[in-house]
């Protein structure tokens, strides 16, 4: 690692994930804004701990489930009703048949939702990206497996390489690391 | 009068079972599930694989056969125009309901102990998708008009028939199996995260870090995440159960005797879970014995449970023939009272089906009774017998819906008997071949238990436990 490159920020290390959820009350106390904390698996009440709030996904994922239903909607009844319909087993194609229609716009509404909420759950966590400066850290790899890391960004204005330094070690942050883009 | 006093005691506080034996550390989960992947192949693998992929190719084969000779080649028949086929497809689609029911209903049910078993059952849930999709595909006969089914205008500018049930199952199973491969691939990021951070060879890290997107583990990115994973959960519960009632409209809307009921939806379902559970308790037994480690995780409390869902979805089954019987009975209608009376259980001998019929019974209903016994539901060889009693039961429940309304119906002029050839036998062998070659290779190359589940139920997790053993 070449002490020439940017500072991408400050990593630490913490104990437990209750020394890390106290860590970050203080964090997110003190007003940061750029940062986050690395966790092997998500941990209840982070999000509250950080200052986050309710992910917005899910209205993303109505707005999705809406046109998958539209669609199925249009599909069933455009071609059956208006193009060409086509009278089978003597039951005639009305408005009034819609419920033998619902299987197909139900099938859709589901499929079209799943793949909106995969699709919006990487776009919010801006992935595929497949190099991140955090993992130029040489303890990045407990990220995914026991450790439990914060990483405040260089770019947050209340940034400073010696204070914030400092202040993750008061609050009980091992191992506190600088690292470079 | 004397006041009398009454002492009221603190009844003992209930103590949950663990969720992963003996105080494991989360570092542990991390070593000791990636280990399976990472170690030396195993030489009981290869022996395997050796068996599995050779009955695959053979049912391959079958399938090429049967798609260059046409459905001659099978035992279907005037009128049985429906037998093995629709069976296999009806007994795999509904092995993989389970998969879901573990990953999805047991998630919103908050049921932690799913943990350890989810990923291995959504996997077991694709590979019966793939096998359940190959039948419906090739007993059209001609595959190569099956775009028919695709709702586009086909060259007469006709359009599919969107009202009929045969085309609800093309929309199910599709939507099903897109759905199901999400769930599981959202499940696998973080753990291939995992991987990607331990692998030693450069390609290794490679190929999990393109499987991993680039997975940080940040919780910016698990809360939305997590809210995908609710979400999919929450999508897949109604998606599942709609899956297996539109395979049971393919009957139910149909006028045989037999099949024309509306206990058929609820009915399929339960089924379909009771037979699934049964297929991955097959699978997780000899898993959890081959891999020692896996012990901790996948534990007596887990095949406990997983037999008491089976004993209670095979009671809900066990009802349902019954209530089939009353209503055949009480309904006074005679060509259902023949269907199950002689066609299926053969009361008066005029039937030809009445072993399949009651090898159902004997599988489906009486057989998980013995789980009322706690003791039963612990004993791994106990749970693993009745297991296979239940697939072949389900296999059976199905031949007989199928085979007993086509083979006897209405007018015994139409009536017609029907055997299965030995291809259409070869490709249902297959078919396990194919399950089984796939299993295999997602249990090498792809964490059998999903890491970072596991890890969020161990006492570690807690965010008010202080005392970490590292």
């Amino acid at each position: 690692m070449t002490h020439s490159r940017k500072v991408y920020g400050l990593g630490a290390e913490f104990e437990s994930a209750a020394a890390l959820m106290a860590a970050a009350e203080k964090i997110r106390d003190t007003g940061f804004s750029h940062w986050d904390v690395h966790t092997p698996f998500p941990i209840h009440g982070m999000d509250k701990a950080m200052g986050l709030g309710k992910s917005k996904l899910s209205a993303v994922v109505f707005v999705g489930g809406l046109m998958g239903l539209l669609t199925g909607v249009g599909l069933v009844t455009i071609p059956s009703l208006y193009i060409y319909p086509m009278i089978v087993h003597g039951k005639p194609y009305t408005w009034a048949t819609l419920p033998a229609f619902f299987p197909i716009i139900f099938e859709l509404t589901v499929l079209f939702s799943a793949f909106t909420a995969v699709a919006t759950m990487l776009a919010l966590n801006q992935l595929p990206r497949f190099h991140h400066p955090v993992f130029n850290w040489d303890r990045f790899t407990k990220f995914t497996d026991d450790g439990f890391m914060m990483v405040i960004e260089a770019k947050d204005a209340k940034f400073s390489e010696s204070r914030t330094k400092a202040l993750l070690e008061e609050i009980g942050g091992k191992n506190v690391t600088l690292i470079h883009d | 009068m004397a006041k009398s006093t009454v002492t009221l005691e603190t009844p003992p506080e209930l103590v949950r079972p663990p969720l992963v034996n003996n105080d494991r550390s989360i570092h542990w989960v991390t070593q000791n599930v990636s280990d399976i992947v990472e170690s030396r192949t195993p030489k009981w693998w290869f022996l395997s694989i050796c068996i599995t992929s050779p009955i695959a190719l053979m049912g391959l084969v079958c399938i090429i056969y049967q798609i260059s000779n046409g459905v001659g080649v099978w035992g279907e028949n005037h009128p049985n125009g429906w037998a093995w086929d629709i069976t296999n497809f009806v007994f795999w689609i509904g092995i993989g309901h389970a998969g879901t029911l573990i990953s999805a209903v047991l998630f919103l049910t908050r049921q932690k102990w799913r943990t350890s078993i989810n990923r291995a059952a959504e996997a077991m849930t694709l590979f019966a998708v793939v096998c359940a999709g190959i039948f419906p595909a090739i007993h059209v006969g001609r595959v190569w008009y099956a775009w028919f089914l695709a709702p586009v205008p086909n060259t007469n500018a006709i359009w599919p028939n969107f009202r009929s049930p045969l085309l609800w199952d093309v929309f199910a199973v599709s939507t099903y199996f897109s759905v199901s491969v999400l769930f599981w691939y959202v499940g696998l990021i973080p753990d291939l995260a995992t991987l990607r951070d331990r692998a030693k060879s450069k390609l290794a890290r490679m190929l999990y870090g393109i499987g991993a997107l680039g997975w940080r583990g940040g919780n910016r990115q698990w809360r939305h995440y997590e809210m995908a994973y609710l979400l999919l959960a929450g999508l897949s519960t109604p998606l599942v159960l709609s899956v297996h009632s539109i395979v049971s409209f393919d009957f139910a809307t149909s006028i045989m005797p037999g099949w024309h009921t509306t206990i058929f939806p609820p009915y399929f379902v339960a089924g379909a879970i009771f037979g699934g559970f049964a297929m991955v308790l097959t699978i997780m037994l000899p898993a959890s014995r081959i891999f020692p480690q896996l012990g901790d995780m996948i534990t007596r409390e887990h095949v406990d449970k997983m037999a008491k869902i089976i004993l209670l979805t095979g009671s809900i089954v066990g009802y349902a023939y019954l209530m089939e019987l009353f209503v055949a009975w009480y309904s006074g209608n005679k060509f259902e009272g023949f269907t199950f009376f002689t066609a299926r259980a053969n009361v008066d001998g005029k039937g030809w089906y009445q072993w399949s019929y009651w090898i159902m019974m004997f599988c489906n209903v009486i057989s998980p009774q013995i789980f009322w016994f706690k003791s039963m539901r612990r004993n791994y060889i106990v749970v693993f017998i009745v297991s296979q009693f239940v697939n072949v039961g389900m296999w059976f429940e199905r031949f007989t819906i199928i085979v007993t309304s086509l083979a006897q119906d209405f007018l015994p002029s139409s009536w017609g008997k029907y055997s299965p050839s030995t291809t259409e036998i070869l490709t249902f062998v297959g078919t396990f071949g194919i399950f089984l070659t796939l299993f295999l290779l997602f249990m090498r190359f792809l964490p059998m238990i999903a890491i970072s589940e596991v890890k969020g139920v161990t006492p570690e997790a807690d965010p008010h436990h202080h005392h970490p053993k590292h």
